[in-house]
């Protein structure tokens, strides 16, 4: 009995094996390809040297620093570096709304809507760092280049989420005012917008979470922010204030996470 | 029911206290975030021809003839990007599994393990490989490391959310006929969040290319490198050229891993 019931289980088929074999070694040769691209030279003599003062640092937190509450100050550049994140996140908040609306199906129709939808992978791939030394070359190095940087650059995600709730929306209340003689705009105001708003805010606040962190890097070429002083402490080798800097980034992306992520649970 | 008929129903507004105190502190944080920032709306407007003229000199027209230099860091860069997802994905596999807390049923593995892993997602990759750049010196190796460190943390998070959202009771099948640890991972496990794993290392392997185009600008190799040096150089239209042949590399590759995730999952 047993025998029997072995014996009657299916051959794997062998078309599958062969597709995915060919898989396989494609996926094996594009590994190899890449590490063997790579023209590693060998760690430097100093490494160690430079690994054990960051030791020494990350240990030796930069007191005085964390004191200085002068414009140099460490508390300073964590308050421009939220203040960067909210201020960029509120305007590409209301800049991708038309986009969104632009990219969205059941609002522009299809053919519209693809282009929409084109414009904002556009705005997506396009890197922040680069807008950033764009902006910065029309508004000067600061905070401001650095808003203006995650303002555009999160459209492109903030659009496409948004874009995608519009389409997902219940159609039926747009449909109740359009029989009821409403124009385009109180379709938008009474419709539109008061059924997607929860989903929106609670994007945009996931966005803020990440330009939190985006706002933290784009001090590295000069849009203000935490980047600033923390580059110029590595680049300067003084790893006490380099690691109090990396630390306190830490804590702080952290606590607005949390703070983010449990407003977010109430939204939806 | 013994009500007067001609009695109405009142019903009292809910107190809306809450509702206008919450948009007064939005309000503020918005306002005093701009303020605090120096941004200034007609500042930034009135500097608007300068954005044109910064425009015209990278596009029109960028360096067509330079391509043939850029192709070489392209590749670095996507090599780089590469090899950063493939050693995190290795990894993220195993560290993933020790944080999933329906295969380790011990919060004291699980806690730290999460706790190292959000550590590593909070630090941002251009800042892990500038203090590599410092530690290994100026190339690719410190940026890999960086991708490394970056796409290990995403990759781990999004694998132990799925390992304890599978189907339990294939586990429990298992489990019922004598499996060890090992067979449940290798045999209930293992085959449910394959083809999910995959899609997130290709996932992280295009945040990848995008970081790693800029990562040269701390000195961390790839394409970024050549973009810092012509900028500093100011060559603006091979700038242009640059950020013309990275947009499309960028946007080919999203292209296709993403119809790769979308017939994985």
């Amino acid at each position: 009995m047993m025998q029997t019931l072995v014996s009657n289980i299916p051959d794997k088929p062998k078309a599958n094996k062969l597709y995915k074999t060919l898989i396989f070694i494609a996926v094996l040769s594009i590994i190899i390809w890449a590490f063997d691209g790579l023209n590693y030279k060998g760690i430097m003599e100093t490494a160690s040297g430079t690994f054990s003062g960051m030791l020494d640092g990350f240990f030796n937190p930069d007191i005085e620093y964390i004191k200085d509450s002068t414009v140099d100050g460490l508390l300073n550049a964590v308050l421009e570096t939220i203040a960067i994140a909210i201020s960029g996140t509120f305007v590409s908040g209301i800049l991708a709304i038309p986009f969104a609306l632009f990219a969205s199906q059941n609002i522009v129709g299809e053919k519209v809507s693809k282009v929409g939808k084109f414009i904002i992978t556009m705005i997506r791939t396009f890197p922040e760092l680069i807008l950033a030394l764009i902006f910065i070359s029309v508004v000067g190095p600061g905070a401001p280049a650095g808003i203006l940087a995650l303002g555009i650059h999160s459209i492109g995600m903030l659009g496409k989420l948004y874009s995608e709730s519009i389409e997902s929306m219940d159609i039926g209340v747009k449909e109740a005012i359009e029989s009821c003689g409403g124009n385009k705009s109180e379709v938008l105001f009474r419709a539109v917008l008061p059924q997607v708003a929860p989903e929106f805010l609670s994007y945009t606040l996931f966005r803020f979470e990440i330009n939190m962190r985006a706002a933290a890097t784009l001090g590295l070429v000069g849009a203000g922010g935490i980047g600033a002083p923390l580059i110029f402490a590595i680049r300067s080798r003084r790893w006490d204030r380099t690691f109090t800097i990396v630390i306190v980034l830490i804590i702080t992306v952290t606590i607005i996470d949390f703070i983010s992520g449990k407003i977010r649970k109430k939204l939806v | 029911m013994s009500k007067d008929s001609n009695e109405k129903i009142v019903l009292k507004k809910p107190l809306r206290f809450k509702f206008y105190f919450t948009i007064g502190v939005v309000v503020f944080l918005i306002f005093g975030s701009a303020l605090f920032a120096g941004f200034n709306i007609i500042e930034v407007l009135s500097n608007l021809d300068q954005t044109f003229r910064l425009l015209d000199k990278l596009f029109l027209p960028p360096a067509w003839d330079y391509t043939s230099r850029i192709i070489a860091p392209l590749f670095e860069t996507v090599q780089m990007a590469i090899v950063g997802s493939f050693l995190g994905a290795l990894v993220a596999f195993p560290v993933s599994v020790l944080a999933a807390d329906n295969f380790i049923e011990n919060k004291f593995v699980n806690t730290p393990v999460r706790i190292v892993l959000n550590i590593f997602r909070t630090i941002p990759a251009l800042v892990l490989a500038a203090l590599f750049v410092a530690v290994f010196g100026i190339g690719s190796f410190a940026g890999i490391l960086a991708l490394f460190i970056f796409s290990f943390g995403l990759i781990s998070k999004l694998t132990y959310e799925s390992i304890e959202a599978i189907d339990y009771g294939q586990v429990e099948a298992i489990k019922s006929l004598g499996a060890n640890k090992f067979e449940i991972l290798r045999y209930a496990i293992v085959p449910q969040i394959l083809p999910q794993f995959m899609s997130y290392t290709l996932y992280a392997f295009e945040v990848n290319v995008r970081a790693a185009a800029v990562l040269g600008y701390v000195g961390a190799g790839g394409i970024g490198q050549t973009y810092e040096r012509n900028l500093a150089m100011r060559y603006f239209d091979r700038v242009g050229m640059i950020i013309i042949v990275s947009f499309f590399a960028v946007l080919i590759i999203d292209v296709i891993s993403r119809n790769i995730r979308k017939r994985l999952v």
